[in-house]
């Protein structure tokens, strides 16, 4: 059936996967043609953005009439800063792993978040290097243990910890085994207006799948405690039996508006965590990381402060659109400027 | 206080020195020196007197031995100059060393305050009392530390020449026109001149006089220069991260990105982000440069090691974007405030794989102003980084010369398809593949995010890729882009700036130079052919070099390649270029931390020559 744009699912789809069959990141893919098949995202406005490693590999595998840029390893940050704000018209996903941005990139990771700049963040996290055949990554869990390379006795990272820490407004973690949270989410963050970081945990089957493994299928079907149900209502969507009000909460039921008035309802589960309480937010992480609980689900949202653009103070034109009256200053205004330094 | 000033009395016993001399001042780092060396040369060059600064500074915020060197030259020399005839010696640290330096029939001024008295007689002495003018100035008393350095301006003025009136003029430009701290300078300056004209007699023969010689002119550095050619470039992306000597690139850009201001909205075109560090600074400006911003940075050596991985990929990605290397001295941290030409040979080459960059070479201000914004057309044209290897003396100091001229073209934007030219392309080729070559050139058409065509995306990688921009291991496709590349380079050669050749078929000798040596060279140049050496000169203004540089090393009975570097990189590179034996190509290359001189490339090539 074609979305608002007359596309059929199949026009979101980019090329054949490479990666391991099973792999958790094929999951992930699927995910987002879905979603952006479900939002009728317009792919000529689409930028997918990834770094070095197995994740990086993927955004080939999705809406390939989307301008990509695979770039170096741990540096998609700063091509997604460049060309965003060469262009603010763009929607950016940009796909990266727990190697690319908690080792290498983590210095990007972190000044991204700071200076908010719009895009989707997914972070495909298996605690593993892939690519390279099974290194620890920063991600790796205490006590993990590898073939080759031993026990992990060094803690392990929170990235979702560090993007709260770093001032992001939208931080999510999900399970790729969890199909349905995991485009709730997606949509979520695709309505968002600033950086949002979605930690996703997808298994790496050919090296860290063991059933003990922290980040195994196994381990995450049995173990995953979502933190709230989700339904997520797009912009212009009227429910059929309720009004929508922006931003209430009724018991169990929290309702956020979203920068383009899409909204997220979460109801809440046994533990009670509200997403718009940063300190209750970085409290459910440390106690997740201290009791190696896997709690999935929107973690933290705020009102978006100014994305990079605002600071930046820049035309509403985007930059690399602009004519070539609006990018050379005239001869007059040469010739009044040389006049001032002789 | 009602002053009348008295020109200074010529000296009776000496032939006079006349606007053909150097003065060297030496103070302390951060104490406010570097006003009153700007109004010295605003005031020598308000008398039409061709002059050049060179600021010899520290690595440091404050208290660092600080030299600065005023040249006046009559014949328009602007070079450094091997002899300075007068030192302000206002650093009890460096004095004993500075007055040991200066040449017999020397000056020397001196705080009297010192009471170091006169160890040298071939030289003139005139001590003057820095504390109690400025006491007497009634100046308060946070800044008496650093107006004190105007007493040596007054001491100046009125020793060799130079009106008091024009001192004020100088002031005032310095302070663009801000009257306030102009005058309070000025009120130190005066009552200095005057002192020195109640209590000294002139014993010297250096002399000031107003000459025709710099009217219409401008004063500038290089840095500001590359600034203002960016932004009259069409630059829309900056992003840097701080390094010396560079980051005044940067900061004229920010002082004159008002002139691209949107009229009605106060909106900005131009958008400067402080990278976290070099690393992101280039990666932003290609993700800029792949989104169809035109983007620029500015570093210095040890960033440019830190951009040299993300530059293979823009160069294989072929990603356009300028990086402007303000080069001082490596390797590793090196000198960072001195100068030096020694990245030529990375830049050139610069990433891991078989890599070819375009590197320009400005000599000047006025070519930094221009290469600033053919940098970017070049980018756009040949879709790939472009170098602009400028260095501290150029970037950083104050220069004389001709207003600058508008771009004599467009702004040139490449094989960058829209819809419709795209829409267009595919009509006449029924196809259009990223990375294949339909001209001949070398240079692919590409389109650039936000294109509303359901075929204009494309995939971009570092990785081996098609001519359709899809991911390949076969060894043909590599092979094919590479070949294709190394055309791409050939065709760089006929686009960027060409060399500047003074040739005569009848002269032997031929000169090779780049850069900021321009100007030692003419010199040279004028006085080997007073000593009866007749030299031709080829100067460089980028790389890949063409057929004509070729023609001129291997034309001439003897070839010397003059260069700012310690291992003689150009020389490197022709003897890499040039399929012939270069036996009688002899590398001379300086690389000591200061700016070449005319002096040097002398005595080299006489030595040379008398061989």
């Amino acid at each position: 059936m074609p979305n608002a744009l007359g596309l059929e699912r199949t026009d979101y789809k980019g090329s054949q996967s490479t990666l391991c069959p099973g792999c958790g990141h094929d999951s992930i893919s699927n995910q987002i043609i879905s979603v952006a098949y479900d939002l009728g995202l317009p792919m000529h406005r689409v930028i997918k953005l990834s770094g070095i490693g197995c994740s990086s590999k993927t955004p080939a595998y999705f809406m390939g009439r989307s301008h990509a840029f695979n770039a170096v390893h741990g540096r998609m940050p700063s091509i997604a800063t460049g060309a965003t704000t060469a262009n603010r018209d763009l929607m950016t996903i940009a796909v990266s792993g727990d190697g690319d941005t908690g080792s290498i990139g983590l210095g990007q990771y972190k000044h991204l978040i700071r200076r908010n700049v719009p895009m989707v963040y997914i972070i495909e996290n298996n605690g593993v290097y892939g690519l390279t055949k099974g290194q620890f990554s920063a991600t790796s869990d205490e006590g993990q243990k590898l073939k080759y390379y031993g026990v992990n006795e060094l803690p392990s990272l929170d990235l979702c910890l560090e993007a709260i820490i770093g001032g992001a407004t939208f931080v999510a973690r999900s399970f790729s085994g969890d199909s349905k949270q995991v485009q709730t989410l997606l949509k979520a963050a695709l309505s968002h207006s600033g950086t949002a970081i979605i930690d996703i945990i997808s298994p790496c089957v050919t090296f860290n799948n063991a059933p003990d493994a922290n980040k195994s299928y196994p381990y995450g079907k049995e173990h995953e405690q979502p933190l709230h149900e989700y339904e997520f209502i797009p912009v212009g969507y009227v429910h059929p039996r309720e009004e929508i009000t922006a931003d209430y909460s009724e018991g169990d039921t929290i309702q956020v508006e979203m920068h383009d008035g899409s909204f997220i309802r979460l109801k809440k589960l046994d533990n009670g965590h509200d997403p718009r309480n940063r300190r209750q937010a970085i409290d459910v992480l440390e106690r997740a990381q201290q009791e190696q609980l896997f709690l999935t689900g929107l973690l933290y949202y705020e009102e978006p402060r100014p994305i990079l653009n605002e600071t930046l103070r820049l035309v509403d034109t985007p930059l690399a659109m602009l004519p070539d009256e609006k990018l050379r200053p005239s001869q007059d205004a040469l010739e009044s400027l040389m006049k001032s330094f002789m | 206080m009602v002053l009348e000033l008295q020109p200074q009395a010529q000296s009776p016993q000496r032939e006079q020195v006349i606007n053909d001399f150097a003065l060297m001042v030496a103070t302390k780092n951060g104490s406010g020196s570097q006003t009153s060396n700007e109004v010295l040369i605003r005031s020598l060059f308000r008398m039409g007197i061709p002059v050049s600064g060179k600021n010899l500074f520290p690595s440091n915020i404050k208290g660092l031995p600080t030299w600065y060197t005023i040249r006046a030259s009559r014949d328009g020399y602007v070079a450094r100059s091997e002899v300075t005839e007068i030192a302000v010696t206002f650093n009890e640290l460096t004095a004993a060393e500075d007055i040991q330096n200066l040449p017999p029939g020397g000056v020397c001024i001196i705080p009297a305050d010192w009471k170091w008295g006169q160890s040298r007689t071939d030289i003139v002495y005139y001590e003057v009392p820095v504390k109690e003018t400025v006491a007497a100035a009634n100046v308060p008393q946070e800044f008496r530390d650093r107006i004190a350095n105007m007493v040596y301006v007054g001491v100046c003025a009125h020793l060799f020449g130079i009106s008091i009136d024009i001192v004020r003029q100088a002031l005032l430009d310095t302070f663009n026109g801000k009257e306030k701290p102009a005058m309070m300078n000025f009120g130190v300056a005066e009552r200095a001149a005057l002192w020195a004209q109640e209590n000294l007699t002139k014993r010297d023969p250096f002399l000031f006089e107003p000459m025709d010689k710099t009217a219409g002119k401008i004063l500038i550095t290089g840095n500001e220069a590359a600034a203002l050619g960016s932004i009259f470039g069409g630059l829309t992306v900056a992003a840097w991260y701080p390094i010396t000597p560079s980051t005044s690139v940067i900061d004229g850009v920010l002082d004159y990105k008002h002139l691209r201001t949107d009229p009605e909205t106060g909106k900005e075109t131009v958008a400067v982000v402080q990278a976290e560090d070099e690393l992101a600074a280039i990666g932003m400006l290609i993700g800029a440069g792949w989104a169809g911003a035109r983007a620029m940075t500015s570093t210095s050596g040890p960033g440019i090691s830190l951009m040299a991985e993300f530059t293979g990929l823009a160069y294989f990605a072929e990603i356009p974007c300028v990086v402007w290397d303000i080069a001082r001295m490596g390797p590793s941290t090196g000198l960072p405030t001195r100068t030096s030409q020694g990245d030529l040979l990375f830049l050139y080459v610069l990433s891991h794989g078989d890599t070819r960059q375009v590197v320009l070479l400005p000599s000047s201000v006025a070519e930094c102003f221009e290469f600033g914004w053919r940098a970017l057309d070049l980018a756009d044209q040949l879709q790939t980084p472009v170098f602009v290897m400028s260095d501290l003396d150029l970037g950083m100091n104050i220069w004389l010369s001709e207003p600058f001229q508008y771009p004599d073209q467009p702004i040139q934007h490449g094989k960058t398809l829209d819809k419709i030219s795209l829409e267009e392309f595919f009509a006449e080729h029924n196809e259009w593949a990223r990375y294949r070559d339909y001209d001949g050139d070398g240079i692919p058409y590409r389109t650039v995010p936000g294109t509303d065509h359901p075929r204009a995306g494309y995939f971009t990688r570092g990785t081996g890729h098609t001519e359709s921009a899809t991911y390949s291991e076969r060894r043909e496709d590599w092979v094919r882009n590479m070949d294709r590349l190394r055309r791409k380079y050939d065709t760089a050669r006929t686009l960027v700036p060409q060399p500047v050749i003074n040739f005569d078929p009848s002269k032997k000798i031929g000169i090779v130079s780049y850069g900021s040596n321009d100007p030692a060279i003419i010199e040279a140049r004028d006085r080997l052919a007073a000593a009866g050496i007749q030299t031709n000169y080829l100067r460089i203004r980028a790389l890949p070099l063409n057929q004509e540089v070729y023609d001129f090393v291997t034309g001439h009975e003897k070839v010397y390649v003059i260069e700012n570097n310690f291992d003689g990189q150009m020389a490197q590179i022709l003897n890499m270029e040039i399929s012939q034996s270069l036996t009688h190509m002899v590398s001379l290359s300086l690389g000591d931390t200061l700016p070449m001189t005319a002096q040097w490339i002398v005595d080299n090539i006489v030595s040379q020559e008398n061989k």
